[in-house]
């Protein structure tokens, strides 16, 4: 590996992912590299989700290869969820387990030791505003509360980079923005953050954005190039222009 | 370590919060031990006869009295024509009919006997053939009374009938020690099953997948938590078949202890197997009924296995409670040793092997 490959925190090539006759990912190839916030977009079907699990050593990929924090998606699965972090699209935590017990078991899961977990726990707490909530069940949250539990959860053990997919799915303004300031709290400190999104102002924050139609990777640059060579005023319209040939989705 | 403590620490939690589980544990077992063994009794009682008496003999009124004074027979009714005695048994009051042909007495007397006839409803097969050998026993008896010319008592002496282990042939003897199977069967298989199932159901074995954690691990927390579950349900029922039912056990509870923890592994592996191959609780329930119907009618638990035929005798062989049951009921009765048993043991051990390896590579963490 060379110095530069090495800045690459995810390296993929040709990923594809076939459920029977359906392509849902088809020969992806892109890079992510360390500390950025890379926005992960595209229409409901394109394969967001798919990929990202394969990403996560949650499915396996039907050809392609690539490698997620140093470790290969096919063969080093195991090896790749020490190092990163995962917040699904629907809430995954346990319901009948309160907040700070949901943080122990992650915690304890990831070999954090008791008393440093205390400590992290409490400042992301603190810093979500849900230090009092510590000891409510998680089924008695409100969802956006849940969504930031989910985040806490997958950001505790100091994974060198989180999936995040579609965080701020039916969460209020207020919360989003509350994610947003945790998302660059998160990637200041070295993070790297690969993040889906159907909210186009979102997709303005990342550093880096990919345009998912149809399984394949149609544009990836930054939002401001993006735009320029779209010849558009916002992402959401950059978006209309590549989304309006996909065949699946709604 | 510390990974299995967080587990167990989540495994324990959920239980404990769980409106139905804790109670369950509690409860199943008094409940299933307080009535069960009343009702699956397979004593034949009441065996209602009808007794067409066509000879009007000193004979036929001994062969009468004779049923008046079973404690397994009662008479219904004495008629004098088959059809209407017939018409009782059509009805269901009765249960058998007992037909003395006329001249039976002196048939009896000069050497050309005739024949009684016993015509049973068997619409219910065991009350059916149980019932009329009861009542040709019955028969048998009192003929040989009074060709002997000897008194009941005397008769009594020339058969005697024991049986050992069970003295009073009581059902529910045999019955204890195969609750004890249905018990675990369902405490600590269909159990963590659905607890497995329902992580998928609910998503949350994605936020666990996604994690570093081995399937091991995860999958031992919960196992932990039943086993120790099944051990409690087991002791319950020991202690209400001894208070109940003044039954202790025989032979040594260390025993007895041993193979049911050898048995509980068996079974949560099988629970975990079939978890790990459904996706959704109605599918894991409809695998685990089709073998626990299978387990519950083809391991000895109702039908002895010796009355099989040979192809199924020779499919209990793979059958877990085949080997448990038979533990149980030897050691529980007998008073058999862990020696005595030791093909028994072996060979859930080597089940218990076998499952709990299915277990582990029918999980997977990716798809």
């Amino acid at each position: 590996m060379s110095s530069t490959e090495t800045n690459h925190i995810i390296q993929v090539k040709d990923l594809t992912k076939q459920f029977g006759t359906f392509t849902a990912v088809d020969h992806i190839t892109f890079e992510v590299e360390r500390g950025e916030i890379f926005g992960f977009l595209g229409a409901n079907g394109a394969g967001k989700t798919t990929a990202m699990r394969m990403l996560c050593g949650l499915s396996y990929p039907t050809s392609g290869s690539g490698t997620v924090a140093g470790f290969d998606v096919v063969k080093e699965g195991e090896k790749i969820k020490r190092h990163i972090g995962y917040m699904s699209q629907r809430f995954s935590l346990y319901d009948d387990l309160t907040v700070m017990e949901n943080m122990e078991l992650f915690g304890g899961i990831y070999g954090v030791k008791r008393r440093e977990l205390k400590k992290r726990a409490t400042t992301l707490l603190q810093k979500l505003k849900f230090i009092e909530e510590r000891d409510t069940m998680v089924k008695a949250l409100p969802l956006g509360w849940k969504q930031k539990l989910a985040f806490a959860v997958a950001t505790l053990h100091s994974p060198e980079i989180v999936f995040l997919d579609e965080p701020t799915g039916g969460v209020d303004p207020i919360t989003r923005r509350q994610f947003w300031e945790m998302i660059y709290h998160a990637a200041s400190q070295g993070t790297t953050i690969f993040v889906t999104t159907h909210y186009m102002d979102e997709a303005e924050y990342c550093n880096r954005i990919s345009m998912m139609v149809d399984g394949k990777i149609k544009a990836l640059d930054t939002p401001a190039n993006l735009k320029k060579s779209y010849n558009a005023a916002s992402i959401d319209e950059v978006f209309r222009t590549l989304a309006r040939d996909a065949q699946r989705g709604d | 370590m510390s990974t299995l403590k967080a587990l167990l620490k989540k495994e324990v939690l959920q239980f404990k919060r769980n409106a139905f589980l804790p109670r369950l544990v509690v409860a199943f077992p008094i409940m299933i031990m307080l009535i069960i063994p009343w009702v699956t009794t397979m004593d034949v009682r009441h065996v209602n006869v009808s007794v067409v008496d066509n000879d009007h003999s000193q004979m036929s009124q001994r062969i009468i009295n004779k049923i008046n004074a079973s404690e397994y027979l009662t008479l219904h009714s004495v008629t004098g024509s088959f059809d209407l005695s017939f018409k009782s048994l059509e009805h269901g009051d009765v249960d058998a009919i007992l037909e003395i042909p006329q001249d039976f007495e002196k048939g009896f007397v000069t050497g050309r006997t005739k024949k009684l006839s016993i015509s049973a409803n068997s619409v219910n097969a065991t009350k059916g053939s149980l019932g009329s050998q009861y009542l040709a026993q019955t028969l048998a008896a009192s003929i040989k009374e009074m060709r002997a010319r000897l008194s009941p008592a005397q008769v009594g002496d020339l058969v005697l009938i024991q049986n050992r282990y069970n003295p009073t042939l009581e059902y529910r003897n045999f019955m204890i020690p195969a609750i004890l199977v249905i018990l675990i069967i369902i405490i600590t298989g269909f159990l963590p099953a659905l607890n497995l199932v329902s992580e998928k159901e609910a998503g949350t074995i994605e936020q666990i997948n996604v994690t570093p954690v081995s399937r091991f691990s995860f999958t031992l927390a919960k196992l932990i938590v039943y086993w120790v579950a099944g051990l409690i349900v087991i002791t319950i029922a020991l202690i209400v078949a001894w208070l109940v039912y003044g039954q202790t056990a025989v032979g040594s509870l260390l025993t007895i202890y041993t193979g049911a923890f050898l048995f509980i592994l068996v079974i949560s592996g099988f629970g975990i197997i079939a978890s790990n191959i459904s996706s959704t609780m109605q599918q894991a329930v409809f695998f685990m009924f089709f073998f626990v119907m299978v387990f519950m009618l083809m391991s000895g638990l109702l039908t002895p296995i010796e009355s099989m035929p040979q192809w199924a005798q020779r499919v209990t062989y793979v059958l877990p409670p085949r080997y448990f049951i038979s533990i149980m009921r030897s050691v529980f009765m007998k008073g058999a040793t862990f020696y005595d048993m030791r093909f028994n043991f072996l060979a859930l051990a080597s089940l218990a092997v076998v499952m709990n390896l299915g277990a582990a590579l029918t999980y997977r963490k990716r798809s």
